[in-house]
């Protein structure tokens, strides 16, 4: 066999022949053998490099790994010459990496293990070939050559894995159940209705690496007996539904989807439905309501999916995370996966960080990890220099925690007890700035504003909730009022329909219980401790520290706000509508609240 | 007895082309398992709303009672019986934004452009929404005007955003 002692790979996809690839590998050639270097450097073509549309046609030179781009014909004699027979890199041909300032997914911090967001940001999203590269698509190889179905549940259940949608219920135990009950016809479910405020991880795994879903739902597919999945993908995700649509066209043409999968007589294939903006359809049996074209409400189970699910059929249906988690799972096998996390929670869990932190976005950390650590090792802390109050876990089903959480290890059951839950893994942390009153009559809106309507608790119950803690936000509150809200929501959990109302009262019972004297404030001091409730505060400018500028008052929506130029200005406290942009305009910190 | 409706000249099944943008979508589609919200996101998305007269001819044509078709439109909030403006702002009210500021920022807003959420201004030209997290929430507080999200708007920039909206032509 030849030695050489360069390889210079050469671009030709589609885009780059577009822009005279060809050209530039005849030149190569010609060029090489007139400087006699043809037996020492080997050419190869090769399918894409970088990004071809900013770097085609491109080169890259191994051994030393150097990567020219934008190259055209007229260029090969000075690379040849400079570079292959001097040595010399040329520095100008090379190619400038974008840097691509991602503020919601960085480089891994200390801490994070990436299993699910592994791809992300790293490969091309929009092709497959990317995806194979990393080893997509091998685990289906494997489980169609190599696993009976019930194999493939066993590895799954011997994983751990749980749900990752937030309640946790072991997905081995789910396949099993689906596959176990009877019927030809069997559905395949992906939620991507990720509706939880505050979260925002399967959105970038939708839209980062598609290809590891549809991977896993193949294979959950080959497990239970499916010949048809369904993604349904919430409409405020628009890049999502295009990326996931694109990514199941290339493995439709690849043979990975459809009839008679890598020539085997399992066939599946797979559709995107768009949910339009309900977020109980987040719940397993309004979501299946929503894919058959009805109203998104919710329905008593038992009978669960596994058993009557889309249509009536046997379903399996699990969250995007889940899904990303198995082809990994078949790879690397059932112990490596146990390996990470808590005796009962294994493996890693996708966070998404948010609000008064230093650095927001997107992590993946092992359970069993404490929230000090996410918040102040990962998190950097509170921005500001304002203390921390407490984090809100699990979207609006779930609960605050405080302080003395903070050394809590991150699990199911942990998070549980501690009167939160892990959600889809949305988590926002609120600093001393943060009325915590106020926080729950916000969840309290958000979730009565979206209950469907179908049972009475939910309905009526947590209407009810919001009235009592807007009059106690807006000072009305009366004696009696936190008892009233403590049993309305004991009633509540109890006796509604679905997840939505059954949550619904955790915000209030978990702030009531870590933050009571700060209802009591409200409620018997007439007083806002937070300084955030409108109607309890007074905006007012330190005349000593204003320096007339006027930026306030032009910023006012109410004009409430008069003075000279140069002069100190002054708020009429009844024509005020307590905005605060006064304040977040104001240079000079010149406004206070009362 | 049938309740008899009014059909408004400009109503999309009244006018031609819009009517054979719905044929469209309704052959595409009828058969699909679930079909319903694949019409209705498509009429949506494509016409912009779905009229009352365009859910009885939906309804119709599918073979459902009209009662079916409304039932749907109504539960879901992306769906709108009334024509939107040009363009639409929607200010997400995710617990970051909420924390973040968009209460501030939708004051604003209804100081510039004199609406309330879930209004059009009287040209046409925007229509103010508040919508359920965009999942942007590292960028809080997120405004998203027509496609495009604009994440850390701070009340004084707000103008900014808008300038070019307004203006006719403007897109």
């Amino acid at each position: 066999m030849a030695f050489f002692r360069s390889h210079v790979l050469v671009s030709v996809d589609p885009e780059c022949l577009k822009r005279g690839a060809l050209e530039v590998v005849d030149a190569l050639h010609d060029e090489l053998v007139a400087q006699g270097l043809n037996d020492e450097i080997q050419v190869l073509e090769t399918s894409r490099i970088g990004d071809p549309v900013l770097f085609g046609p491109d080169l890259m030179v191994y051994p030393e790994g150097v990567h020219y781009a934008c190259i055209s014909a007229d260029d090969v004699p000075y690379i040849v010459t400079e570079h292959f027979l001097k040595g010399r890199p040329v520095e100008k041909f090379r190619a400038q990496e974008r840097v691509v300032v991602d503020e919601e997914l960085g480089a891994p911090k200390p801490k994070e293990v990436r299993v699910v967001l592994r791809n992300i940001g790293k490969i091309d999203p929009n092709n497959i070939e990317d995806y194979i590269a990393e080893d997509g698509y091998a685990a289906l190889a494997k489980v169609l050559s190599e696993y009976t179905p019930e194999q493939v549940i066993d590895v799954i259940l011997a994983s751990g894995l749980r749900g990752r949608g937030g309640a946790g219920f072991p997905t081995g135990k789910k396949w099993q159940f689906a596959r176990q009950n009877p019927g030809d016809i069997k559905y395949v479910i992906c939620n991507a209705d990720e509706g939880d405020p505050g979260a925002f991880m399967n959105r970038r795994v939708l839209e980062g690496d598609p290809h590891a879903v549809i991977e896993g739902m193949t294979i959950a597919a080959y497990a239970i007996g499916s010949r048809q999945g369904y993604i349904y993908c919430r409409a405020e995700y628009p890049l999502a539904v295009k990326t996931i649509s694109i990514a199941i066209e290339q493995a439709r043409d690849l043979g990975l989807l459809g009839e008679n999968i890598l020539g085997t007589d399992f066939s599946f294939d797979l559709e995107v439905r768009i949910g339009a903006g309900a977020f109980v359809c987040g719940e397993e049996t309004a979501l299946m309501a929503s894919i058959e074209g009805r109203r998104g409400e919710p329905r008593p189970r038992p009978p669960f999916p596994a058993v009557a699910g889309l249509w009536m059929k046997p379903s399996n249906i699990n969250n995007v995370e889940t899904y990303a988690n198995v082809p990994q799972i078949i790879l690397r096998g059932a112990e490596w996966f146990a390996s990470m996390g808590t005796e009962k929670s294994k493996g890693t869990k996708t966070f998404a960080l948010a609000g008064d932190l230093k650095n927001t976005g997107l992590i993946e950390v092992p359970l069993g990890i404490t929230l000090r650590e996410i918040i102040y090792d990962i998190g950097g802390g509170i921005k500001d220099g304002k203390g921390f109050r407490a984090i809100q876990t699990g979207g609006p089903a779930g609960g605050c925690l405080s302080e003395e959480h903070l050394d809590l290890p991150i699990d199911y059951e942990g998070l549980a007890s501690a009167g939160s839950m892990m959600g889809s893994g949305g988590l926002v942390v609120m600093d001393t700035g943060n009325c915590m009153v106020d926080i729950a009559r916000y969840f309290m809106d958000f979730i009565q504003e979206e209950s469907c309507g179908k049972c009475t608790p939910c309905r009526i119950g947590t209407r009810r909730l919001l009235e009592i803690l807007t009059n106690i936000c807006e000072g009305k509150g009366q004696d009696g009022d936190i008892e009233r809200l403590e049993e309305l929501s004991g009633w509540i959990k109890a006796t509604s329909l679905c997840g939505l109302g059954q949550g619904a009262p955790n915000p209030v019972m978990s702030t009531l219980k870590l933050f009571r004297a700060e209802y009591e404030a409200h409620i018997y001091e007439k007083r806002c401790p937070a300084k955030v409730c409108k109607a309890l505060i007074t905006y007012n400018i330190i005349k000593e520290t204003c320096t007339g500028c006027t930026v306030c008052a032009r910023n006012c929506p109410a004009n409430a706000i008069s003075g000279e130029r140069r002069q100190p200005h002054r708020i009429d406290p009844d024509i005020c509508i307590r905005c605060g942009i006064c304040m977040q305009v104001c240079n000079f910190n010149a406004i206070e609240i009362n | 007895m049938l309740k008899q409706i009014d059909i408004p000249e400009n109503d999309p099944v009244a006018v031609a082309d819009r009517r054979a943008l719905i044929d469209e979508i309704l052959a595409a589609n009828k058969d699909r398992p679930g079909g319903l919200m694949v019409i209705l996101n498509e009429v949506q998305s494509k016409i912009g709303f779905i009229s009352e007269p365009m859910q009885l001819y939906i309804a119709n044509r599918l073979h459902v009672p009209v009662s079916t078709v409304h039932g749907v439109v109504s539960f879901y909030s992306f769906f709108t019986t009334t024509p939107r403006g040009r363009h639409t702002i929607k200010f997400c009210m995710g617990t970051a934004c909420y924390v973040g500021g968009a209460p501030q920022l939708i004051e604003k807003a209804k100081q510039v452009l004199g609406i309330e959420p879930g209004q059009t201004t009287k040209d046409g030209a925007i229509t103010l929404e508040i919508c359920r997290c965009v999942g942007a929430c590292s960028q809080a507080p997120v405004v998203v005007v027509d496609e495009d999200s604009h994440g850390r708007v701070r009340p004084n920039k707000f103008p900014q955003l808008v300038r070019g909206l307004t203006e006719p032509g403007g897109n």
